[in-house]
């Protein structure tokens, strides 16, 4: 598998802090990458500083060879290169339905696009992903009083809906009860497989990360402390070690 | 569309050109009451639809009076020359000239405020929330200030319009009319609007911004599009405004920040922000309870307004529209609803 994001060399500090020191890593393109780390070992830095949020101290991040460090936040995401939010980030004051709906893919819509309605093939394919992540039955509902489970799935399905290329995913079953984290991993499997979308992934339910990822990078302290295949990272020492507060 | 709705516009519609007709008393009040709707229904396109809350709105407002102004004393004469005057010469527009002015100054004033908007935006739209709205007054408080001390458009002083060729009466119902049919042509523009992808990616920005951005949304471009329509609408009311005021000067009419800067939000607040209907009928109960404190409390007329927008901003914060969609739920089509019940087309 080729790799579809080069993260080279990538520092950034806030302040006096170095939330991440010369990291270098890589995505495989259609594969599952995770990313792991204790908190504030800036596994967030690295998704915000890749997508465009703000920019990077040195380094380089390519994704399909084109360098997009210096792009900004909707360029990148029209490339194709989507991330969904940590906190869970979607449209309160308006239903599921139109919250899916805003979501079609705007790298492919022209201006005038833009003026005509939605289409009937649109509709579909939101109601069709509404269906995916089990939210069919409240679609009319605001998207504000729905649990934050649901809104996970929610904006999980509006990603979708994006059409990515590489959907980053911040923590997608934090907040999501343990019943509904089968039915997660299961159509994050599908969304890889069937929608053929490579994924990346931070988390921090270890049974989540280690089932789903083929290739898995530990950060601590800013810094990139292992990587490797999930029973190769579930085994090195410094890993357990960070975890534990060893490091 | 239903038979229901058709019914209801067609009603309204009717009522609307019968009006100065069944109230021959009201035409100034009737004409007032279409402004409003107008700059409202404007005001509403940034601040309820995409979360841009404009205090310089007003702006467009005053900048369409001056624009129709110049153009319509343009076509005719030298500029310079008739505010030297200040009345003092004779000018006198023929019919043919009067309505050529009126359409072309109209149209200038919206064009060149559309334009204005798309300048002044891609400035203050790195501004958030507050910020953006004490920007764009600031913006609408300059504009006053820099005009009222520009001599050729007559300065501190005003400039005056031409006078109506026909008799007062008959201006009065023209200048409803232009009114009217502008409200009408918004009124429907943003019906169809909100329905299209351009108003979902609106309301994205009004909801998370930053979400919108992450999502490939183009926010910035989509943020000066609707500004710049929005003032087209409000510098051609302007327009019409400085057509039926006759003589207008900068501070205290065109570039009024404290009266219609502030009416048009009140009376958005008052019907319910980020509704169709919302900005329509807060403009309607703003304008009755503002004329009847100005008759039946003068004196106390301010301090009745004031005692308004505290109960509303208080009480009634998403206006009469979001009481309404809390009360009857229903009606705005929220609701759970189970495969099963679906008529419409599953996947």
């Amino acid at each position: 598998m080729s790799a579809i994001i080069e993260v080279s060399g990538v520092s950034k500090s806030f302040g006096g802090v170095k939330a991440n020191a010369d990291i270098s890593m890589t995505v495989a393109e259609g594969g599952i990458t995770g990313l792991i780390g204790p908190n504030g070992s800036g596994k967030t830095t690295l998704f915000n500083s890749i997508v465009g949020y703000h920019p990077i101290d040195a380094g380089s991040i390519r994704f399909r060879s084109q360098e997009i460090s210096r792009m900004l936040v909707p360029e990148i995401a029209r490339l194709g290169l989507l991330r969904t939010f940590q906190q869970t980030r979607i449209y309160g004051a308006m239903n599921c339905v139109e919250n899916m709906l805003i979501s079609i893919p705007h790298r492919k819509l022209s201006l005038m696009d833009a003026f005509g309605r939605n289409t009937a093939e649109d509709h579909e394919r939101a109601l069709h992903m509404l269906e995916f992540v089990g939210l069919y039955e409240k679609r009319f509902l605001q998207s504000g009083s729905l649990s934050f489970g649901q809104q996970k799935l929610l904006e999980f399905a509006m990603a979708l809906m994006n059409e990515p290329t590489v959907l980053l995913l911040d923590e997608p079953t934090a907040g999501i009860n343990p019943t509904l984290i089968n039915g997660l991993i299961d159509r994050l499997q599908r969304a890889n497989s069937e929608f053929g979308i490579t994924l990346f992934i931070i988390e921090h339910n270890m049974r989540v990360i280690m089932n789903m990822a083929d290739k898995i990078y530990c950060l601590a302290h800013g810094q990139m402390l292992a990587e490797g295949r999930p029973d190769e990272i579930q085994d090195d020492q410094r890993v357990i070690d960070a975890y534990l507060g060893a490091h | 569309m239903s038979a229901k709705k058709l019914v209801l516009y067609g009603t309204l519609l009717a009522l609307t050109i019968a009006a100065p007709f069944l109230f021959p008393n009201f035409k100034t009040q009737l004409a007032t009451l279409w402004l409003m709707i107008i700059v409202a229904l404007s005001w509403d396109m940034t601040g309820g639809q995409m979360g841009y809350n404009s205090l310089g709105n007003i702006f467009f407002y005053g900048t369409g009076m001056y624009v129709a102004a110049v153009v319509t004393i343009g076509i005719v004469y030298d500029v310079g020359e008739y505010t030297q005057a200040s009345g003092g010469g004779i000018y006198v527009w023929t019919w043919g000239q009067y309505f050529a002015g009126m359409a072309l100054g109209t149209l200038a004033a919206g064009l060149f405020c559309a334009l204005c908007a798309f300048l002044i935006g891609w400035i203050t739209f790195g501004l958030r929330g507050p910020y953006f709205a004490i920007g764009t007054l600031g913006v609408a408080i300059a504009a006053g200030e820099l005009v009222s001390n520009w001599e050729w458009v007559g300065g501190g002083q005003g400039i005056s319009m031409p006078n109506y060729p026909g008799d007062f009466d008959q201006f009065k119902l023209v200048i409803y009319y232009l009114y009217a049919v502008l409200g009408v042509i918004l009124f429907m523009f943003v019906a169809w609007l909100y329905q299209t992808r351009f108003g979902a990616a609106i309301n994205a920005i009004r909801d998370d911004e930053g979400k919108a951005e992450a999502m490939g949304i183009h926010t910035l471009r989509y943020k000066l599009i609707t500004w710049a329509m929005s003032a087209f609408f409000v510098g051609a009311a302007g327009a019409i405004s400085a057509f039926q005021l006759i003589h207008f000067e900068p501070l205290e009419t065109a570039y009024q920040t404290i009266n219609l800067g502030i009416f048009m939000v009140v009376c958005v607040l008052l019907g319910g922000k980020g509704t169709l209907w919302g900005p329509v009928v807060g403009a309607v109960m703003f304008q009755v309870f503002k004329e009847a404190t100005w008759n039946y409390f003068l004196g106390w007329q301010w301090v009745a307004l004031g005692a308004l927008i505290v109960v509303v901003v208080v009480f009634f914060q998403d206006g009469f529209m979001g009481w309404l969609r809390y009360k009857r739920p229903e009606w705005f089509g929220i609701r759970v609803e189970s495969k099963d019940a679906a008529t419409e087309g599953a996947s």
